[in-house]
């Protein structure tokens, strides 16, 4: 062996600036690639990457392929107990956080546009309220533009294995969405027993019927988690449509990008005498589809080919990645209104 | 739940960054997918009640040893000796080991009548204790009793006058040991086993003896021939010692040894996270690294080091055994493997680590230049049975500041040797063969080991011997983020950034290179297949 002198001392400052990507460090890459909006350079992930190293240790670490998860330990996950997050000392503090927090938040950041919310008027709880899902800001979202009758008597269904994997999410979820752990990947006895007790409890569910967000902005087939709930509680399920969130905070986004949204909730719909939840599931998806139409045309066209049975499935073509990216519309929804109207439109 | 065993991590592109050791501070990399990083097993579960199974390891020995209270009477020389400063790493949390084990020791010494007991440390060429390091290790209640009255002390390889030559091994080798330990009735020695190469009749051979009777071992060739000096049965360095046990046993010394084991909860919980797997780091782990991290690049080296060296490990005894030497020694290498083995396959080009502040030579002190080398190649590089980690011809990548900062109290020798010795030449074989003599009889550096707490004259020779086999072994040895100029004097290279070092040991190994980094402390031994 011998002494590399010097090579090291003339190579450092080319190397020393290759160190951050070939090591792996994310530097100011990801935010940079993020976008430049105030929101953007705001978000965790992006304060992360600005601060000079990976999102790690800031954020949790990731799992190593390789390396088989424990089992999550009895408290979290599915096991959680989120009993304390419906006594009413808890609502109220959450009722504060959504209507004080939540809801300006949501304006500025989604000006939603709500349509249909007067279907709902003489409609009595217990209700679920069945939404395609392509953001993480889709949950309060939608709970923050509720009716009032239902806004702060109702849980939301959240991925048991990604929202309860850890107590501080599970403490933060269930506080602040009322959230309740649901096994999305097998049937869960646990999961279901304790969305049907709350809705007999009269306490009104948001689902996600897709079981979990979009990966590429067009929805993914619905499970029959509402129908079935629907099927054994005898409660009305409300269709409701997202459109636009997916432009705020994608899958896998960064960070946080203002834009309209609009919000469709749909005519309730119960399960027929004899209809089983698989077709009852259908039914929700197809109105859910219908709702999709209607804000990318509008209520008529929608209307007709509904009638029809040419609707456009939510799953969109059957077509390479890029040409189904591609027929998404790359600018968020465009909506006739006039900014100077109060929002919400409707109170109650 | 039992504890898990060790683990070796193939690294994918999910795998989190990974913790590297940088003397007094920390870092984490990105490793190469395809990399391998192998992680020590959890820390076994220590004995509920320590205190029981020491007195039940005294009064049922193994071996051919009787139970220590009926070799006990009045009117018996006894002499208890003990390991010193360099164990356990980092110092554990009282009550130390030894304390725990003297204690009883003495309890029934205490019943048995016996007036006439000494302690001594067992120093080797080590530097002498403080007296709170002392007070540390022995506890209070010992020290006040033995201390003041001149019956604690502490091994003085060069005290011609406290020394006894035994004789000769049949290979030649000097056997001389401390004169009052040889002599009495009874040599109780109380061992900690941090490491596999600790132990056995290394024990009283080696830190008891004088530089007559080491050299015979501390040499190069025989580190070169210890493959590794972590593995007893194929270790050079253990075949003297045991030799020279084995004369000492023959000469009538009658040696009751008492090994004890520790488990390798190595940091406290504030720290807890350096020996966690870094993809189960939860927030608080996360939170102790940033604010950890962050304070100490904002804290000078000379504090970092100080409130480093003020950590105490939590370390737990797990077994205790007594009775003659080999039978214990046998007994308690495996109570080692168990904790620290983890089985590897197969060897790699390129093996990283990353250097704590901490060698079982600079406790409360300087990890200069020659003891990161040591560190590194000498230990880290050995802890392995079987085949080393890395390949015949590979590179050794380790991580540590490396300044060209010496304690002048603790290390004197080590100075000169750095600047006249290194500057010469680096092969050990040449080293010990042109420049020992001189420094172990050095007169200046003999006064300095006997009266005040310097390391012998000597022993930055042993620590260069130490990384014989790693020298011999290795195709170059670079270091990330040291001292240049002291890196180079060491005979390595110098890399700013471990991308860097990757590229240069590309260089050596070739393209595509596999890499295993050794997530250590705490300490683990690769027993590679």
């Amino acid at each position: 062996m011998s002494a590399d002198r010097g090579s090291s001392n003339s190579l450092r400052p080319l190397r020393a600036a290759r160190t951050d990507s070939s090591l792996g460090t994310d530097g100011d890459g990801a935010a940079n690639a993020a976008g430049t909006g105030i929101l953007r350079r705001l978000s965790p992930s992006a304060l992360a990457a600005r601060s000079g190293r990976a999102r790690f240790p800031l954020a949790a670490p990731s799992w190593p392929e390789s390396v088989p998860r424990p089992p999550p330990t009895p408290e979290l996950g599915v096991n959680y107990d989120t009993d304390w997050s419906r006594r009413y000392p808890v609502r109220l503090a959450r009722a504060m956080v959504l209507d004080n927090v939540a809801r300006p938040l949501a304006r500025v950041l989604a000006s939603p546009l709500i349509r249909g919310n007067e279907g709902l008027t003489d409609l009595e709880g217990p209700v679920i309220f069945a939404a395609n899902h392509a953001s993480h800001i889709d949950a309060p979202l939608l709970l923050s533009s509720l009716p009032l009758q239902f806004r702060h008597h109702t849980v939301v269904a959240a991925a048991a294995d990604y929202f309860f994997d850890r107590r501080w999410k599970a403490d933060a979820w269930s506080f602040l969405l009322a959230a309740i752990p649901i096994e999305r990947t097998k049937v869960n006895r646990r999961s279901a027993d304790l969305a049907a007790e709350l809705l007999d409890d009269h306490w009104n569910l948001v689902i996600f019927p897709e079981g979990g967000r979009s990966p590429d902005g067009w929805a993914q087939t619905f499970t029959g988690g509402a129908a079935y709930l629907a099927a054994r509680t005898g409660c009305a399920v409300v269709p409701v449509h997202l459109d636009g969130t997916r432009h705020i905070l994608p899958k896998g986004g960064t960070g946080l990008r203002r834009t309209r949204t609009t919000i469709t909730f749909g005519t309730p719909l119960w399960p027929d005498e004899g209809e089983n939840a698989r077709r009852f599931g259908a039914r929700i998806e197809a109105s859910v589809a219908t709702m999709a139409n209607e804000a990318s045309s509008d209520w008529w066209t929608a209307r007709k080919q509904a009638a029809s049975g040419t609707t456009p499935p939510l799953q969109g073509p059957d077509a390479a990645p890029w040409r189904r990216s591609w027929m998404l519309s790359a600018a968020p929804a465009q909506h006739d209104r006039d900014d100077g109207v109060e929002w919400p439109t409707r109170k109650g | 739940m039992s504890p898990r065993p060790g683990f070796v991590l193939e690294v994918d592109r999910s795998t989190p960054s990974t913790l590297f050791w940088h003397g007094e501070r920390f870092s984490l990399e990105r490793l190469p997918e395809g990399s391998r990083v192998i992680y020590a097993p959890e820390p076994v579960d220590p004995l509920k009640d320590p205190v029981a199974a020491i007195r039940s390891a005294l009064s049922h020995p193994v071996g051919d040893r009787q139970p220590l209270p009926s070799l006990l009477r009045a009117g018996m020389k006894l002499t208890i000796a003990f390991d010193d400063i360099s164990l356990p790493l980092p110092p554990m949390e009282q009550p130390d080991i030894r304390q725990m084990v003297i204690e009883q020791v003495l309890d029934m010494a205490a019943e048995a009548g016996v007036d006439d007991v000494a302690l001594i440390v067992a120093l080797a060429l080590h530097r002498r204790m403080t007296e709170a390091e002392l007070r540390h290790a022995i506890g209070d209640r010992i020290y006040d009793a033995f201390a003041p009255n001149g019956l604690l002390t502490q091994h003085d390889a060069e005290d011609a006058d406290a020394l006894v030559h035994l004789g000769l091994t049949d290979q030649g080798e000097d056997v001389e040991i401390n004169k009052r330990a040889a002599e009495s009735d009874l040599l109780v020695y109380v061992n900690i086993n941090l490491v596999a190469m600790d132990g056995g009749h290394k024990s009283v051979a080696t830190g008891l003896a004088s530089y007559k009777s080491l050299r015979h071992h501390h040499n190069p060739l025989t580190m070169q021939k210890s493959r590794s000096f972590m593995d007893q049965h194929r270790s050079e360095l253990h075949s003297s010692n045991w030799r020279m046990g084995r004369l000492i046993a023959a000469s009538g010394v009658t040696v009751f040894q008492i090994e004890t084991t520790l488990n390798n909860d190595t940091f406290p919980p504030a720290f807890g996270f350096l020996q966690k797997r870094e993809w189960e780091w939860g927030a608080k782990d996360r939170l102790g690294y940033l604010a950890s991290s962050k304070a100490l690049d904002r804290t000078p080296a000379r504090l970092a080091r100080q409130i480093f060296h003020s950590v105490k490990a939590p370390h737990r005894m797990t077994s205790v055994q007594a009775g003659e030497v080999e039978a214990v020694h046998a007994l308690t290498t495996q109570h080692v493997w168990d904790q620290q083995g983890v089985e590897v396959t197969g060897q790699t080009d390129i093996l990283t680590m990353g250097l704590p502040y901490i060698s079982p030579y600079n406790v409360n002190s300087i990890l200069n230049p020659i003891l990161v080398a040591c560190l590194g190649l000498g230990y880290f590089f050995n802890l392995y049975r079987g085949k080393p980690l890395v390949r015949e011809g590979g590179v050794v990548i380790m991580s540590h500041p490396t300044p060209w900062e010496f304690n002048p109290v603790h290390h004197p020798s080590y100075i000169d040797f750095f600047e006249e010795v290194l500057s010469e030449t680096t092969d050990p074989i040449e080293v010990a063969d042109r420049f020992e003599e001189s420094f172990a009889s050095d007169p200046w550096y003999i006064h300095l080991y006997r009266t005040g707490h310097a390391y012998h004259g000597v022993h930055p020779f042993y620590m260069w011997y130490w990384c014989a086999h790693a020298l011999q072994h290795l195709g170059a040895v670079v270091v990330v983020g040291g001292d240049k100029a002291a890196v180079h004097r060491l005979g390595f290279r110098a890399a700013s950034t471990l991308s860097d070092a990757l590229e240069m040991a590309e260089d050596v190994v070739g393209r595509s290179p596999t890499l295993t980094h050794l997530h250590a402390p705490p300490v683990l031994m690769a027993d590679v297949k």
